[in-house]
């Protein structure tokens, strides 16, 4: 019984809480979306599989002392206007890594659409189908099933 | 059914726990994802390679063009998608009244005057958000998603007729295509100047500043390209979404 010993959380858990977050929201946006007959709550579950990923890759991007990815004033003011080396004047644990921010800010706005074009396409099958629970319109679908 | 896939997630989510044995602490600045080169590099070159303090607009805009292009022709095929599944011309002796009077067709007085005195402040702030975006957190997608919501707040307010007025289906489509435009012919004339495409050092001969401000004001350019299709196609994708399509009444 090792999860029991003593210092497991602290050790795993603790450390990690942010892993223990995200896997957490997926599993739960995963269930939703293979269990779930319901489209929208298909839906409701691909978008919180997406927030899981979304805080995934921003919580890998944080360093303990660090500050948003962006220069401040004085620091900008200093390489731009005074000539020094950028290498001296950034301390490279001061700031977030920019990497996953980035990756993230687009994913978000697709994930936008996405979900937009998802719902759209759902609209559409409640208007040819009257429902949007699955196994009710697969039975629609199947030959001899009532139209 | 429920219970398969009950277990099946537990299976995934231990084995994706147990994976996390192996992973950085939270806030460790040694991980590997925050040490390797491409990182280090991001965080001190971008202030010598393009003088724009706000790195993640530096790395979306210039280092990473080519992806954030392809982000920006995605939203366009989904708003052009949704467009097709739903869009509907349908009976059309229902029109809603088209004129000026439709602004005040629908809604609470309370409702319709705050809305007309809060929508140019978002829209300024949203503004402000992409012209900002080099020096401060913004840029193209954020602010475009605030200008597209100041438009779904004003038809959510004032009734979609009048929203349509402001920002057709028309408009709006030719809005979006504009943006992608701009970002792909902003490529393409680096390309006639004798760069690469997305190169933006290349456009040194007819931008003010040396080829470091060249590629911010570059970036520039590009934002508000992203910004055009965003803005245009949120407003479509809720017209479409709240009308069922039909591009009437609306909510």
């Amino acid at each position: 019984m090792e999860f029991l010993a003593a210092g497991f959380i602290e050790e795993n858990i603790v450390p990690k809480f942010n892993y223990w977050v995200y896997v957490i929201l997926m599993m739960i946006g995963l269930f939703a979306m293979i269990t779930k007959n319901n489209l929208i709550k298909k839906l409701i579950g691909m978008a919180i599989f997406q927030t899981a990923i979304i805080l995934f890759y921003v919580s890998i991007g944080v360093k303990a002392e660090s500050g948003i990815p962006i220069l401040g004033h004085e620091q900008h003011h200093e390489i731009v206007e005074e000539g020094r080396a950028s290498s001296e004047v950034i301390k490279k644990e001061k700031f977030a890594n920019p990497l996953p921010h980035v990756l993230m800010l687009t994913a978000i706005v697709v994930g936008v659409s996405t979900l937009g074009l998802a719902l759209a396409i759902s609209q559409r099958i409640y208007g040819s189908f009257n429902t949007l629970e699955e196994d009710e319109i697969l039975d629609q679908l199947r030959p001899g099933g009532h139209d | 059914m429920k219970l398969f896939g009950f277990i099946a997630v537990i299976i995934v989510g231990a084995l994706l726990l147990a994976a996390t044995g192996d992973f950085p602490a939270w806030g460790d600045a040694g991980s590997p994802a925050s040490q390797g080169q491409v990182s280090s590099f991001y965080i001190e070159q971008t202030i010598n390679e393009t003088k724009v303090p706000n790195m993640v607009t530096a790395v979306l805009a210039d280092f990473r063009g080519y992806d954030t292009m392809f982000e920006t022709v995605v939203i366009f095929i989904a708003g052009i998608g949704i467009i097709a599944v739903l869009r509907t011309f349908g009976d059309q002796a229902s029109k809603a009244p088209d004129g000026p009077e439709a602004d005040n067709d629908s809604g609470d007085l309370i409702v319709r005057t705050t809305c007309h005195m809060v929508v140019p402040l978002i829209q300024l702030f949203a503004l402000y958000v992409i012209a900002h975006g080099h020096h401060s957190p913004g840029g193209g997608f954020q602010g475009g998603v605030m200008l597209g919501a100041s438009y779904i707040l004003f038809a959510l307010a004032c009734g979609l007729p009048a929203a349509k007025r402001r920002m057709g289906e028309r408009r709006a489509i030719i809005i979006a295509a504009a943006g992608i435009i701009i970002y792909a012919g902003w490529g393409v004339a680096c390309l006639l100047l004798g760069g690469n495409f997305l190169d933006y050092t290349s456009l040194d001969p007819i931008l003010p500043g040396d080829e470091q401000m060249a590629r911010s004001h570059s970036m520039l350019v590009v934002e508000i390209g992203v910004a055009f299709t965003v803005t245009a196609i949120m407003f479509a994708i809720y017209s479409n979404l709240s009308t069922r399509g039909r591009l009437e009444k609306g909510l």
